[in-house]
């Protein structure tokens, strides 16, 4: 597996919200991570990333366990997050929100920026605009492909399609599938479970902090219990 | 005639000053807001800064006269402006290190922030006055007057005079240059726009990479580089007392909120709004409205409604009324 988190176990403060979950995602799948609310989601990808205290558990990259790099060391490897909230730079403009996307990249990104404006047709002609005028689906455009500025090797999303109506929702979901496409490990978490799954080779069901189901995406939408329960029906 | 005189008489009591004291607001202004902007906290300590940057101009200026070196018509203190900066950044980074860096790291709130600022204002208050002592200097030489009112006079037959100093027109012309070159920076370089990113949304920052140490040291290096441009550029068309640096705090701050706090370009034009009003306001209007009325007056009244003492009540009163009916400011900036 190219990225894996083994047995992670941590929190805020005393209280535990995260206990011996384990994720893995390849190059080129979308892996989603899924459950009812407060079942530590966003925690667990935190954890990913280095943002949360973590008791035990380890992280690793392409074979290479990063465990104790921080956040920003993480982000130089390779690794994209964008997150569910303030998730765009919105005085500046979109443009400058891809520039600093590249921030890290010592190289010309003229190139770069040519390849977001061909994945996302939709801000090319807002380039000049502040992100934050911009309309909710766009601006999710902008957060994605900021994060795809420094050419990740994963990109995790936290929510992406959190407070967008289900036309939009749609339209990120063919976007996340093109992005599969270069060859990219995606990990998402997401509220909107079965529209989720469809998009998604793998899934993760948390419940309480702890993985309680996993599979491909056909396999846990098949399952009559995880319907009724999770999927509503 | 009496049209032209009186456009002349506004203009050399109110407009050109205005316009002076308005440019040294705007540095000042736009030092604050970038603090407030990467550091997030109110820098109380700043009115301080541009006293003590203007004493090392002040100090080097001396130095370079003792050696009888001068600038010709322009201020021996320009020259000694960049030693000055330097010095500044100095002070302005060591108290970064030794003592905001601590708090920072604490991750203490904005509150504790501004009351450390307080603190590090009385110690800078303090050195300045021990260094260069409390009493009114003019460190002003070279030319006084570009435009003289005696000459004005003679030369174009009108009653009223003009008078444009050296210093209001080196003012101008350097926070002219001066604005020019940090809005490109902020707006066109990538350590500008990193910086503006980190104001912005310090969070997804370092998601990007940014290095919040960098532009915590870029923001105190502009900010002294502004502080003591300003405080000489003050100093040189007033005078220099530690004093009056403390209590231009008051205006700056007012010119920082009336623009939207952590907005430079809303700093640039509040500092020409508090300016323009505290000395519009403090205007006796009886010579101009004699120029322009048909008939003339007889009463002594000055037509002067708020007495010049009171001008730094304009600038409050303003603070007071934009934060109660526009607290993100004329352009919009973060709402304290």
């Amino acid at each position: 597996m190219y990225f894996s988190a083994h047995n992670l176990t941590g929190g805020y403060g005393e209280v535990n919200v995260i206990e011996n979950c384990n994720f893995k995602v390849n190059r080129g799948e979308i892996v989603s991570i899924l459950g009812p609310n407060g079942a530590g989601k966003s925690s667990a990808m935190k954890a990913m990333l280095g943002m949360l205290n973590l008791d035990s558990g380890t992280v690793t990259l392409d074979g290479a366990d990063i465990s104790n790099f921080n956040t920003q060391d993480r982000i130089k490897l390779g690794i994209s997050f964008v997150p569910q909230v303030n998730n765009i730079f919105s005085e500046l403009t979109v443009k400058e929100n891809l520039e600093m996307g590249a921030f890290t990249s010592s190289d010309s990104i003229e190139g770069k920026i040519e390849e977001m404006y061909d994945l996302f047709p939709a801000i090319k002609e807002k380039k000049q605009q502040f992100a934050g005028e911009l309309s909710g689906g766009q601006r999710q455009q902008v957060a994605i492909a900021r994060a795809l500025m420094n050419n990740p090797s994963i990109l995790m999303l936290d929510e992406p399609t959190a407070g967008v109506s289900p036309v939009v929702m749609q339209e990120i979901f063919e976007h996340i599938i093109r992005i599969k496409e270069k060859n990219i490990a995606i990990l998402m978490v997401e509220q909107n479970a079965s529209q989720a799954l469809k998009i998604s080779d793998r899934g993760y069901i948390l419940v309480t902090g702890k993985n309680a189901y996993q599979g491909t995406g056909n396999d846990l939408l098949s399952n009559p219990e995880i319907r009724k329960t999770f999927l509503g029906g | 005639m009496d049209f032209i005189n009186a456009i002349i008489l506004l203009s050399n009591f109110v407009l050109v000053p205005s316009i002076t004291y308005g440019s040294q607001l705007a540095l000042g202004a736009i030092g604050v807001t970038l603090i407030y902007g990467v550091l997030r906290f109110a820098n109380f300590a700043y009115g301080d800064l541009m006293a003590f940057g203007t004493m090392c101009v002040i100090l080097f200026t001396w130095l370079f006269k003792s050696w009888g070196i001068n600038f010709g018509i322009l201020p021996t203190a320009l020259l000694a402006l960049p030693f000055g900066v330097i010095l500044t950044i100095g002070v302005s980074l060591f108290f970064d290190k030794t003592v905001f860096k601590y708090y920072r790291n604490k991750k203490s709130s904005p509150v504790t922030f501004i009351v450390v600022s307080l603190g590090i204002m009385f110690v800078l208050n303090a050195v300045v006055r021990i260094i260069i002592g409390p009493n009114d200097i003019v460190f002003m030489d070279g030319s006084r007057f570009i435009i003289n009112a005696v000459d004005f006079k003679e030369t174009t037959g009108l009653l009223e005079g003009l008078t444009i100093k050296t210093t209001q027109v080196i003012t101008l012309i350097t926070t002219s240059v001066t604005c020019f070159i940090l809005f490109n920076f902020l707006n066109k370089t990538k350590t500008g726009k990193s910086m503006r990113a980190y104001s912005n949304n310090e969070d997804l920052a370092l998601l990007s990479g940014i290095d919040p140490n960098k532009i915590i040291l870029i923001t105190w290096i502009i900010v002294s580089i502004l502080a003591t441009i300003a405080g000489t550029l003050y100093g040189l068309d007033k005078s220099f007392k530690p004093f009056t640096y403390f209590n231009n705090l008051l205006p700056i701050f007012a010119a920082t909120i009336v623009g939207g706090i952590g907005n430079p370009l809303g700093a640039f034009y509040g500092g020409f709004v508090i300016a323009f009003s505290e000395i519009a306001l403090t205007y006796a209007y009886k010579k101009f409205i004699f120029y322009l009325l048909p008939f003339s007056s007889d009463s002594t009244n000055l037509i002067q409604y708020i007495s010049t003492d009171y001008k730094f009540a304009i600038s409050f009163a303003i603070l007071v009324v934009v934060l109660i009916f526009r607290p993100q400011g004329i352009f919009k900036g973060k709402v304290i």
